[in-house]
């Protein structure tokens, strides 16, 4: 049986996942959120003693960042932009007239401040530039947003709409590397601590197109993306379900971020890619949660 | 080809250094040359040679030099020395 379309199935049944029509855009069940909200509460507990600054951004954000961000370069195929009315009577009355048609009533919407946020720590860098130069010891970050990607699909694991948490870390090349080796050894722990089997792996990002293949050869060449890959719909194909990501001074020299003795900061990312988590959870120990192994709910429920 | 080569890395490499002080052999990563600009000056070269780098040059290698470039390019387009 394909397993991709049965834990599906298996999920829709199940009413975790709620249907909309839209391949990869679902509702959640109560059951679904709880299981997300005790894993993040697990994270937090490994996370939580290092005052990492919170920080809950919307999940658009300005549209003047992320043509900035260089996101278009990379990965046109999955942004999302929010377009809006912008017109006259008369152009309500033709677009309503295109509605009732059938006819493509799209076309005279116009672009908005808005685009939905590709990955959580995107509005982040150019906040924190903002503030001016960060102390030496540089600056921790807490993030949850909603995230938009534009792949349809019916993989429960490659949904357009879907929520990342993430830590980020801005400091010195040494700090920033360190950090990302001590959440790839707390990644493998929090998921040995909730019973799922992974393993950690070069990774590069799904860059467009021809060109594309030289930047995700060149990531991988310098070891700056690393995956936390579990069976969740395949054995063969595993699910990313956590990225580690160092950006050297990528964005530090895009955002203007340095550090108290005007160096440029660099920077790292480490994401939790949470609807993944739970699907990775329900598709080992089952749909029922009370039915999960008592070491697997001390974990998330205490 | 070599002084095609430097022409279109002045133009698409953004290199903080001018090219004319690199030699053939000078890593271009340590002279500034981005993973972006990298793909830039790949398209400009495709561009100009009339040529198509085949995936297994797409990599960091390829472009880690003006003498690993203009073997690649030399390699594609056996015809065009003196381009």
């Amino acid at each position: 049986m394909d397993m991709q379309t049965s834990l599906l199935d298996r999920l829709l049944t199940a009413g975790h996942l709620i249907e909309t029509g839209v391949d990869g855009l679902y509702g959640r069940s109560g059951a679904f959120e709880d299981v997300i909200a005790r894993f993040e509460g697990l994270v937090d507990r490994y996370g939580g003693g290092e005052n990492a600054e919170a920080i809950r951004f919307p999940p658009g954000m300005n549209r003047q960042y992320f043509e900035k961000s260089g996101y278009m370069k990379s990965f046109p195929q999955l942004a999302g932009t929010v377009h809006a009315f912008c017109g006259c009577d008369l152009d309500h009355m033709s677009l309503l007239k295109c509605m009732d048609e059938g006819e493509d009533w799209t076309g005279q919407q116009q672009a908005t401040d808005i685009v939905l946020t590709p990955a959580a720590c995107y509005p982040l860098y150019p906040t924190i530039a903002k503030r001016g130069p960060l102390p030496m010891a540089g600056g921790l970050y807490d993030l949850q947003s909603y995230c938009f990607r534009h792949e349809p699909s019916t993989d429960p694991a490659r949904q357009q709409l879907f929520r990342m948490r993430e830590y980020v870390r801005m400091g010195t090349e040494h700090d920033v590397t360190e950090f990302r080796q001590l959440w790839m050894d707390r990644g493998l722990a929090i998921m040995d601590e909730v019973g799922l089997d992974v393993e950690i792996d070069v990774a590069n990002d799904p860059f467009f197109g021809r060109a594309g293949k030289l930047m995700a050869n060149n990531q991988r060449d310098q070891n700056l993306k690393f995956e936390l890959l579990i069976p969740v719909t395949s054995t063969v194909n595993k699910t990313a379900c956590m990225s580690f990501n160092y950006h050297q001074d990528a964005f530090g020299t895009k955002w203007g971020l340095t550090l108290e003795d005007g160096s440029t900061a660099h920077t790292a990312c480490v994401g939790f890619g949470l609807e993944r988590i739970a699907l990775a959870l329900f598709a080992k120990h089952g749909l029922e949660t009370a039915e999960w192994p008592q070491d697997v709910r001390k974990a998330l429920w205490g | 080809m070599n002084s095609t080569i430097r022409e279109l890395l002045a133009k698409h490499g953004g290199l903080p250094v001018a090219v004319e002080t690199l030699k053939d052999d000078s890593d271009l990563y340590e002279a500034g040359l981005s993973s972006f600009a990298s793909v830039q000056l790949m398209l400009a070269i495709e561009d100009r040679f009339d040529t198509e780098f085949p995936e297994n040059l797409l990599n960091r290698k390829t472009f880690a030099s003006i003498a690993a470039i203009t073997s690649a390019v030399a390699s594609l387009c056996p015809d065009q020395e003196d381009a």
